[in-house]
Formats: C-alpha cells, sequence, structure tokens
C-alpha cells in the first residue's frame, strides 16, 4: 500500500547546501555513510535477528509493586507448562552467587528480587521457554505471594523520619541516603561573593526524570557452550569490552572464554551502557537450560525497567556584581531510584555535574550533590551526554537567563559580558575543570546573525501587542567530553582508554579495528575517513571493525562523546604509526634514508624530487612481499595503539529558539531552532550535522513532552509511547545550522566530541524561549516553568500556577 | 459470530484491536477479519440528499474524498491530525465509532454532523441508530456482539458548515481535547447547530445545551464564547497525563468556541 507523506515541513535535509557531498573524500569531507546502504534497505543485523540452533526464549516476570515485601514464590504450575525449560528465581541465583550484582556506582543491585521488590516492574522470576509466546504465557502461571509497603517516589520525602527504609538489604543503611553529600567548588569564596553581589537569583531548577527510549530495546542471546565453557553473547551494548570484564568479575567466568558480538544496534543513548539484571538471567537461563537463551525486553519493560536518566532537583543561586554574572551556588537532590547505578567515573558520585558554571568566567562557585533512594527504576544513565553534563548545562543556562532578567539586561548582553575570553585560554574553571579552547564571542554572534535576534525581539513585541505570545531562548553551553585521562578518571578500575589496531592489506586495502561501539553514529564511515586522512587511502577502501571482543582491541565503548575524542585519536594515532612504518619501507624501496622522505596524503617522496615515491598501497604491497625489509623492521604494514587522552575536549555552542504559544491551549509551537555548534575539525560534516538534528530532536522531547512519573503506589504511568511521548518531525522546526571551528588544542586531529552537545545545549534553550514567552505575555510575571513544557503545564504557568513535574 | 456464541470480534483496521490484544487487554477466542469484505464496505456516496460513509472506509479515503471536503470540511480537518499515516491508512470508519474511545476523533465528528449508524444484525435485519443512542458508555456502544456496523449517513442540509479542533500533547497523539461543530446558517440564522468535545468525558461529550443556545441566533464570537462557556461546564473530564479537571475544562471551552466561530464562516463562504 502506498504511503502519504505526513502533512507539514519535513524537519531535516540532510544533503543541504552547505557542501558538496562526495562519493569517497580521500580524508574527510561530507560523505554518504558506509553503513546506510544496508540500514536503508532493511538489511542491519538486530539482535533479535540472532537466531542460533536450539535456542530457546527467556521473560521475565516483573513486579506489580512499588514497594513489597515477597512473602512466597510459586512457580510449580509454570514448570509444569508443557513448554517452559526452566524458571529461575533469586533463590536459584543464591547458589549462583547471582541473586545481586555490583552496579557500576560500587552499589549492589538485585538480579531477581528476594527479599522485597523495590521498584514497579522490578525482575522477579525469569522463565525459559521453547518458544517466547509459551515464555510470556508461563509468566502468568507463576504465583507470588506480596506484601505491600508504602512507597517513596518523592525525593524530597526520602529522607523524612517516617519515611519506609526501601534499602534494608544493606548491612547498616538506616535511612534512604543513597550517597553521601558531595561537593565541588569553594564555599567561603562563594559566600563572600555572594555578600558583595548587586543581584541574585534564586531558582529552584528541576531536570525532571526521562528515558533514553532507543528504537531498539534491551536484549541477550546468551549462548553457553557446555562442552567447552565458551560463553557468547550477543547484545547490543554500548561498551562491550567493559560489559565482557563485568561477566568476567560478577560470574566468575574465565574472560578469554566470554566473547561478546554486538551487530547492529538500534540506538543506545546511554540506555545500553549498564548491565541489566535481564543479561544477567539470560546467561544463568542458558548455563541451567544447556541451550542458547534468547530474551529481548518489549517496551514497556524499557521504559518502566531500564535505565532512566536526570531527576535532579537543583538549588540554585546566581549572583552578578558590575553587570557581569559573578557566583553561583548549587544544592542538587539527585533521586537514583532504588539501587544507585548512576553511570560515571569512579570518583565521580555527580558525574560532571560540577561543570556547572558553563561557559563563564565566574569568580567563585560551589555545588553539593546528596543523592537518595526512592521506589523508582534505577539507573541515572548518561542520556545522550557526558555524566551529569545535561543537567549542569540546564541549570546554568536557566540561571542565566532568569539573572539577566532580573537584572533587565538583555540575555545574550548578559552572557558577552561574562564569557570566558579567547586569550583566557586554557581556563581553569572555579569548580576545577581545564577548558582547553574557545572563542565564545564569536559563536554566540554568529547564532545572532543566522536569527536576525534584533529583528526577532522587535517581532515579539509587535505580537504582544496584539496579544500573540512568542518567546525567544537562548543556551550556550560547553561540554566536557570524550572521558578520560587514565590520570584522573577510571570506571570500575578501568583505564577510559581505547585501542586501535590498523592492518593494510598487500592491496593496500585497510582493516581498522576499534574499541568504541557504534549505536547509530556512523563509525563505520567516520573512522575509515580519519584513516584516509592520515593514509591517503580511499575510505571506500577501508573497513571499520568493531563490535566482536575477539577481535577488537580493548577499549571502553560509546558514550558521553567519547568516540572521536578517545577512539578517533587512537585510530588517527595507529594511522600515523603505520605512516612512519611505511617511511622507513620506503625508504628501503628509494634506496634513500627515511628523513629524506616527505609525505603527501597516500605517498612518501624524495625530497627535491616529486616525481621519485613511492605509494602507500605499493609499500604495503611490499611489505609483505619476498623483498627485503629494512633492517631490525618485520614485514607487513600494520601497527596498534591505545590512546590516552590528556584532557577532556570542550566543545561549545550557541542556540537560539523561537517558540509560538496558543493563549487559550498553552500549546508550544517550535517555530525556529538556531544551533551554532563547535566541534573543532570536522570529519565527515554531514555525520555532524545528522548528529545535531537527532539531539536537537531529542531536546524538543525533552523541553515539550517527555516525562516519567509515577503515581503515589509507586505505579510509573509511561509504560508505553502512548504515555511517553517523543517528538516527531511534525514538533521540530526545520533546524538551521551554523559553525565555527576551534580546534582542540591536544587532540591529535583537533576533534571534540559532538554527538551530545545538541541534546545538551536544547533543552534549555527551549525551555527559556516559553519562558520567555510567558514573561513578556504576562508583563514579567512569570518567570518560571520546569519541563516538560506541555500544553496543560504551558497553560498552568501562564495563569500564575507554576508547578514541579510529578 | 454466531457460531463462536459472541466469543469473537470483528477486526478492521486493527489499530485499536491488535494493540488492546498485545496489552492483553482484550483475549477475544476469534478474531473475524472483516477486510475481505472491503469493496463492499469501503465507500463515499452522495445519495439522496445523503452522504453515506461505509463502516470500511479508511481514515485516508476520507481526508482525501472531495465529496466530503465539499460538504463536510470537519472531515478533512479532524482526519489531518487523526493518528498518523500508518494507522489512517488501516484505521477505518467503523473501528473507530465502534472502539467507542472517549478522546476518539470522528465520533465527535459524526456526533457534530448528526450522523446516524446503520447497523445489521444476524439475518440481515437492519436497525438505524443516533449518536445520542450509540455511545453508551467508555469503549461502549449500541452495537450488539452480533452486529456489524455497516454505514454512517449525514443529511446534507443548506448553509452547512463545519470545523474540528485539537490540542494535543504531540502529532499523531489522541486529543486533549477536541472540539467538532456544524452549524447550518440561512438568511443570517442558525437554523440548526451541532457540538461535540472529545476526551472530556467518559463518553464523546454531545452539548446539547450550547446547540440549543445558539440555534435561531445570529453568529456572534460573543454568541460563540457563551456556548464555549457551556461546553466548558457540560462536559465531564477526569485527571490524568494529558492534564487537570481545570485545565480541560478551559481548552473545551477555548475549542467549542473556535470550531463554532470557523463553523460559521465556512457555512458563510
Ligand atoms: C498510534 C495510534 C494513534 C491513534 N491516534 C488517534 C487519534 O489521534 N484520534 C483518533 O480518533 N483515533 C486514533 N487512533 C485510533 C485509530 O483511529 C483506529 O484506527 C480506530 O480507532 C479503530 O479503527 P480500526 O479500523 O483500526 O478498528 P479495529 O481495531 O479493527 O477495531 C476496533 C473495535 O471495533 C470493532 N469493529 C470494527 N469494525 C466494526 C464494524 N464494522 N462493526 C462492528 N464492530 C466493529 C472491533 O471488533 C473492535 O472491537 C490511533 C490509533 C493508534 C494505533
Amino acid at each position: 500500500m502506498a504511503t502519504e507523506t505526513a502533512p507539514g515541513k519535513m524537519a531535516t535535509w540532510l544533503e543541504d547546501a552547505k557542501g558538496e557531498v562526495q562519493d569517497a573524500p580521500i580524508g574527510y569531507g561530507r560523505m554518504k555513510r558506509k553503513e546506510d546502504a544496508r540500514f536503508i534497505r532493511g538489511k542491519g543485523n538486530y539482535l533479535d535477528d540472532v537466531r542460533l540452533p536450539g535456542m530457546v526464549h527467556g521473560a521475565i516476570l516483573r513486579s506489580p509493586y512499588g514497594h513489597a515485601r515477597i512473602l512466597s514464590i510459586d512457580t510449580s504450575k509454570a514448570l509444569a507448562h508443557p513448554k517452559v525449560a526452566a524458571v529461575v528465581i533469586a533463590k536459584d541465583l543464591e547458589t549462583l552467587g547471582l541473586a545481586w550484582m555490583p552496579t557500576i556506582s560500587y552499589d549492589t543491585q538485585a538480579v531477581l528480587a528476594g527479599d522485597k521488590v523495590r521498584f514497579h516492574m522490578q525482575e522477579v522470576a525469569f522463565v525459559v521457554a521453547l518458544d517466547a509466546y509459551s515464555a510470556q504465557d508461563a509468566l502468568a502461571l507463576i504465583e507470588v505471594e506480596y506484601e505491600v509497603l508504602p512507597a517513596i517516589v518523592n525525593a524530597r520525602k526520602a529522607m523524612d523520619a517516617d519515611a519506609p527504609l526501601i534499602r534494608d538489604d544493606k548491612v547498616g543503611q538506616t535511612n534512604n541516603l543513597a550517597s553521601p553529600t558531595w561537593e565541588a567548588g569553594d564555599k567561603a569564596a562563594t559566600d563572600r561573593v555572594f555578600a558583595e553581589a548587586d543581584t541574585i537569583v534564586t531558582r529552584d531548577i528541576i531536570d525532571p526524570r526521562v528515558h533514553p527510549s532507543p528504537m531498539e530495546t534491551c536484549g541477550m542471546v546468551a549462548d553457553m557452550n557446555p562442552e567447552t565453557g565458551q560463553l557468547n553473547i550477543y547484545n547490543g551494548n554500548q561498551a562491550p569490552h567493559a560489559h565482557r570484564t563485568v561477566y568476567a568479575q560478577v560470574a566468575g567466568l574465565p574472560e578469554h572464554r566470554i566473547r561478546i558480538l554486538c551487530n547492529d544496534i538500534g540506538g543506545g543513548f546511554g540506555n545500553k551502557v549498564p548491565v541489566y539484571p535481564g543479561y544477567v538471567c539470560a546467561i544463568a537461563g542458558s548455563i541451567v537450560a544447556g541451550a542458547p537463551v534468547k530474551w529481548i525486553e518489549d517496551r514497556s519493560e524499557n521504559l518502566v525497567s531500564t535505565g532512566f536518566a536526570r531527576d535532579y532537583i537543583m538549588q540554585s543561586q546566581m549572583c552578578a556584581k558590575g553587570g557581569k554574572i559573578t557566583g553561583l551556588r548549587v544544592d542538587v537532590l539527585a533521586d537514583h531510584g532504588a539501587f544507585d547505578s548512576t553511570a560515571q567515573p569512579t570518583k565521580f558520585p555527580a558525574g560532571f555535574f560540577h561543570i556547572v558554571t558553563g561557559s563563564y568566567d565566574l569568580d567563585a562557585a560551589h555545588c553539593t550533590v546528596t543523592a537518595v533512594y526512592t521506589n523508582k527504576a534505577p539507573g541515572g544513565v548518561a542520556y545522550r551526554c557526558s555524566f551529569r553534563i545535561t543537567e549542569a548545562v540546564y541549570l546554568v543556562e536557566r540561571m542565566v537567563e532568569a539573572l539577566a532578567w532580573e537584572m533587565n539586561v538583555d540575555p545574550i548582553e548578559l552572557r558577552m559580558r561574562s564569557f570566558i575570553r579567547p586569550e583566557q585560554f586554557p581556563y581553569e574553571t572555579a569548580t576545577g575543570w581545564t577548558y582547553d579552547s574557545g572563542d565564545y564571542h564569536k559563536t554566540m554572534k554568529v547564532a545572532m546573525e543566522i536569527a536576525g535576534y534584533d529583528q526577532l525581539r522587535q517581532e515579539q513585541q509587535e505580537k504582544a501587542a496584539k496579544g500573540e505570545i512568542m518567546g525567544i531562548g537562548i543556551a550556550f553551553f560547553t561540554e566536557g567530553v570524550g572521558a578520560g585521562p587514565r590520570k584522573h578518571m577510571d570506571i570500575l578500575g578501568l583505564a577510559m582508554n581505547d585501542g586501535a589496531d590498523l592492518r593494510v592489506h598487500p592491496s593496500g586495502k585497510a582493516v581498522v579495528s576499534i574499541s568504541a561501539q557504534t549505536q547509530g553514529q556512523g563509525h563505520e564511515t567516520t573512522f575509515a575517513q580519519i584513516v584516509a586522512e592520515e593514509l591517503g587511502i580511499s575510505p571506500n577502501d577501508i573497513t571499520v571493525r568493531h563490535g566482536d571482543t575477539d577481535k577488537t582491541p580493548y577499549g571502553l565503548g560509546t558514550y558521553g562523546s567519547r568516540s572521536t575524542p578517545v577512539s578517533g585519536g587512537a585510530v588517527a594515532v595507529v594511522s600515523r604509526k603505520v605512516r612512519d612504518k611505511a617511511r622507513l619501507i620506503a625508504a628501503r624501496m628509494l634506496e634513500t634514508r627515511p628523513e629524506d622522505l616527505a609525505w603527501e596524503k597516500g605517498r612518501w617522496y624524495v625530497r627535491g624530487d616529486q616525481s621519485k615515491g613511492a605509494a602507500i598501497e605499493d609499500i604495503a604491497e611490499y611489505s609483505y612481499s619476498g623483498s627485503p625489509m629494512p633492517e631490525g623492521l618485520e614485514g607487513g604494514l600494520d601497527a596498534q595503539a591505545v590512546y590516552d587522552p590528556p584532557n577532556l575536549t570542550y566543545p561549545y555552542g550557541a542556540y537560539i529558539a523561537v517558540v509560538d504559544i496558543d493563549p487559550g491551549t498553552g500549546h508550544v509551537h517550535c517555530r525556529r531552532f538556531i544551533a551554532v555548534d563547535d566541534c573543532g575539525v570536522r570529519i565527515n560534516p554531514m555525520v555532524v550535522d545528522g548528529q545535531i538534528h537527532g539531539g536537537l530532536t531529542e531536546g524538543v522531547g525533552q523541553a515539550l513532552m517527555e516525562l516519567i512519573s509515577f503515581d503515589e503506589q509507586g505505579n510509573c504511568v509511561n509504560a508505553s509511547f502512548m504515555d511517553y511521548l517523543l517528538p516527531t518531525a511534525l514538533e521540530c522546526p526545520e533546524f538551521e545550522l551554523g559553525e565555527t571551528v576551534t580546534p582542540c588544542p591536544h587532540h591529535p586531529i583537533g576533534a571534540k566530541g559532538v554527538g551530545e552537545s545538541p541534546c545538551v545545549g536544547s533543552p534549555p534553550c527551549i525551555t527559556n524561549a516559553v519562558i520567555d514567552g510567558l514573561r513578556v505575555h504576562t508583563q514579567g510575571r512569570v518567570r518560571h516553568m520546569d519541563m516538560p513544557c506541555n500544553p496543560a503545564r504551558t497553560w498552568a504557568a501562564m495563569q500564575g500556577n507554576a508547578a514541579p513535574p510529578q | 459470530m454466531a457460531s463462536h456464541n459472541g466469543n469473537a470480534r470483528f477486526l478492521a483496521g486493527g489499530h485499536s484491536l491488535i494493540p488492546m490484544m498485545k496489552l492483553r487487554l482484550a483475549d477475544p477466542g476469534h478474531l473475524i477479519d472483516i477486510n475481505p469484505i472491503e469493496a463492499e464496505l469501503n465507500y463515499i456516496r452522495e445519495e439522496g440528499g445523503e452522504i453515506r460513509i461505509g463502516a470500511m472506509t479508511r481514515h485516508r479515503n476520507m481526508l482525501e474524498s472531495d465529496v466530503l471536503a465539499k460538504h463536510f470540511p470537519i472531515f478533512f480537518e479532524a482526519e489531518h491530525v487523526l493518528a498518523d499515516p500508518v494507522v489512517r491508512n488501516r484505521g477505518t470508519m467503523g473501528g473507530s465509532l465502534c472502539q467507542a474511545d472517549p478522546a476518539e476523533d470522528l465520533s465527535g465528528v459524526v456526533t457534530a454532523l448528526k450522523g446516524e449508524a446503520v447497523l445489521r444484525g444476524p439475518g440481515g435485519a437492519e436497525r438505524v441508530v443516533g449518536m445520542e443512542e450509540f455511545h453508551i458508555g467508555p469503549y461502549m456502544t449500541a452495537v450488539q456482539p452480533d452486529e456489524l456496523l455497516i454505514e454512517v449517513r449525514f443529511k446534507v442540509k443548506p448553509g452547512g458548515g463545519s470545523a474540528h479542533e485539537k490540542v494535543e500533547r504531540r502529532a499523531g497523539d489522541f486529543a486533549i481535547v477536541a472540539a467538532s461543530a456544524a452549524l447550518w446558517i440561512e438568511g443570517g440564522v442558525i437554523k440548526d447547530c451541532g457540538l461535540a468535545c472529545s476526551a472530556v468525558g467518559p463518553t464523546t461529550m454531545h452539548i446539547g445545551r450550547a446547540e440549543a443556545a445558539v440555534i435561531g441566533k445570529a453568529p456572534s464570537e460573543e454568541l460563540f464564547a457563551q456556548a464555549g462557556a457551556m461546553a466548558s461546564q457540560d462536559c465531564s473530564p477526569s485527571a490524568d497525563g494529558r492534564g487537570p479537571v481545570d485545565y480541560k475544562r478551559h481548552v473545551a471551552g477555548v475549542l467549542s468556541k473556535r470550531a463554532l466561530s470557523r463553523a460559521a464562516a465556512s457555512a458563510l463562504r
């Protein structure tokens, strides 16, 4: 049947006028993604496409309550089902030592609940059956007796004296504090700055609980071979090598007999960083059943039980003196849910939240983060963000906007006065980060020009006179991505480095193996282009291999915009190693000394005689031939590298949003969105644009519609895409992109990460625009609302009844 | 249907029934696929001063129908914001009315246009039911388990105009509130009016008091504002993820007024 196109404007035109698309630029440039040929033909190979001989199917029985004691579990009827192979409950896991597993934040999490269920849809039992339908049917045959307990869904009530104790499994735990208060910055200095301030603005800023919602849900095919003890794991995750190490530790299996295979992955966004109970169950199920077990969660399971993001309540104050921002203080109450599995490097219990001073040259800043347990799903994953930077940027950009209007200064003007100046880089922030490079004023001006900022303000006034509501929002973000230097950080004791292995074959074609794990970011194209740029081989002649821990070097994977900053660094370095080796071989071939050779893309030639040279494919052929190698050099043309970044990279950007708000219904329409990103050198500008379009779309979702919420009993009420809304092209304007390029001074190719920038910068930008519209409409009375700015909440805010999201 | 003793459901577009089965909210013993009789039941006809829409007419056919666009622009407006192209390609008039979701758009449209449903029972016996009797509760209609909805009929009267207004959280979502209005204006006087609101009560809300209040009067913004206020008062929304009660009441009023104003404009064109 023919389909029609939805009415309205398409949001994206990937091939815009900004430069020609080339088939295969030898290096950087706008090149169509190599992987798209299979994706657009429906020939991707996702987890559910994995079908192994003898494979059986798993399903999880989940808690119907937010908080309840388990009195008994009777699995006999399920076991009697003719197609059921096994039923696993906590008791069975205890014998394997797998009832509890460590989280990435050094907490523990129940794999299957034995004593209590602590959040709605927590895992209680795992059924293995001959087919997926029977597994589902058998779930209904398991009888669980519960004693329902009061649930805590409001983090602000978690520390009340009469709050029920959620983690009674933890020895010595007497309240619902998840981690002690952590702080950064200088409190005394900050107090002094505030004491001297001209203007202080105070806000409770909430970044509510949302979900990354990858299109493909989480799942696994676990294949434990009882004869060989080899465990093959098919599982779309963002960090296959780290996962392998974790399984080895948790299950006590030898690491060399675990192989993780990630085929194509339908999105991750941080949701596929954690190890979930379902994975451990699938492995246990395969051990018990003696057959490969496929377990794939459905949409509801993904939304309700897997890693959420945000859920930060931020009490904040910002101050100004002499017309410029001078100080910031923030006290965060973090809601971790029932188990603390926040994604973060060791030593950073609040992730990189303390980058909260943003793009501004402040005299002092101080922040504290206190985390509590509640009866909600665990997570705290870095949803398209580098460890809580989204929360930090949301906070600082909301506060700057609020402060500007408090001072009666245009919000761009206040930013311009307060930005870190170009000559201050490298710049040490009040909370201890060293920003590498930037020219914020320039980028802001480019955005103003594209937007026609002054005309927009004029239009806003004209509209206001007619009773129409138009809002203009600004956000200027700085991100710290590419975690990270081993001297500063690790995850579960593992250095956050990445390996690369490059082999140039005799014909001059190459395979580069990497530890980063694409979930749709276009690595097969981008990383080939990095090698192409360094060696002069066509990207079409380079295969990028990833997703098989037996065949790729160790590294920490893809999240926190770290692929290009870290893995990309490794690929550049390994390419240069190959180039250096090629030089030695070329010298032998050309019967000259290596130092007499010069490089032009794709070939070494004799300095002073351009015509005399050896192309990379000739050098490759020579290296594998019977001809003699230079003294002391092994045959072949390949190399390995591990890249340890000296610092994070600091991409930034200036965003401007224009919204129209219906005065009668509170409906917000985002009419324009201008995004000027500076991510340093752009390898494939079209891939960058694609990342920005995707991230902006997610920002539209978070700002306007997304929210994971709970009723008083602890039931999550967003169990499907009918209730948890994701944005479509119709909610998005045609994004207007611009760029400035400030190369990263310490990165091998000057690149900074960009995958997350748009998702970090756009939520405050759109929220600021909505509040700006309401501010003008109400003659300054309305100055705040929290996301999501959906029609009902926006209308309430318009009436002066803004309420925190619930 | 008779041979399964009612333990069966008709399957039309499947865009309501299949999701309910996936969520295990519906568990019929049998499905009776009526798509094979689509040729008989997919039509939009103008005959005898009436428009007749067959029960298997797809949303997309209604969206693209010139006949409907000419007489009842409300169809285009409602279909334009109803679900998404995938759903519109399959979902049907019959399925929409029989599902009787209180947030459904077409039930409001049919109510405002004062449509009648033709039901056929065992042995071919037909009966005609007005929308007033059709909706008997949330997800409940006058259609008996062994009856099939065959078609929906509307009288074409002079001076007609109609409009549909909807606020949604996102394109393709069910309404937070929707208002469907039809007016028949002759000689500058409103001769007849239909007004219905969706998603603000246990069933599609027919705002009879507002209809009575505008009939016999000349169309004006003040009049429609009064009618909107009545819609606000007479609907009975409940709070949910789409918004609290006061908001929904307010929006029912705003949208009713807007729909009536635009219906008047289209009638006078
Ligand atoms: C994602 C999504 C978004 C949607 N958004 C909207 C929206 O914005 N607005 C809106 O109004 N609707 C919306 N819908 C509902 C959509 O319009 C459905 O297509 C419609 O409600 C049902 O039509 P159907 O033909 O698919 O019915 P089916 O699912 O096939 O059937 C629905 C019910 O009606 C019964 N039935 C069907 N035909 C007959 C008949 N001829 N006689 C007797 N009983 C019959 C069936 O037995 C069943 O009980 C949405 C649906 C989806 C999936």
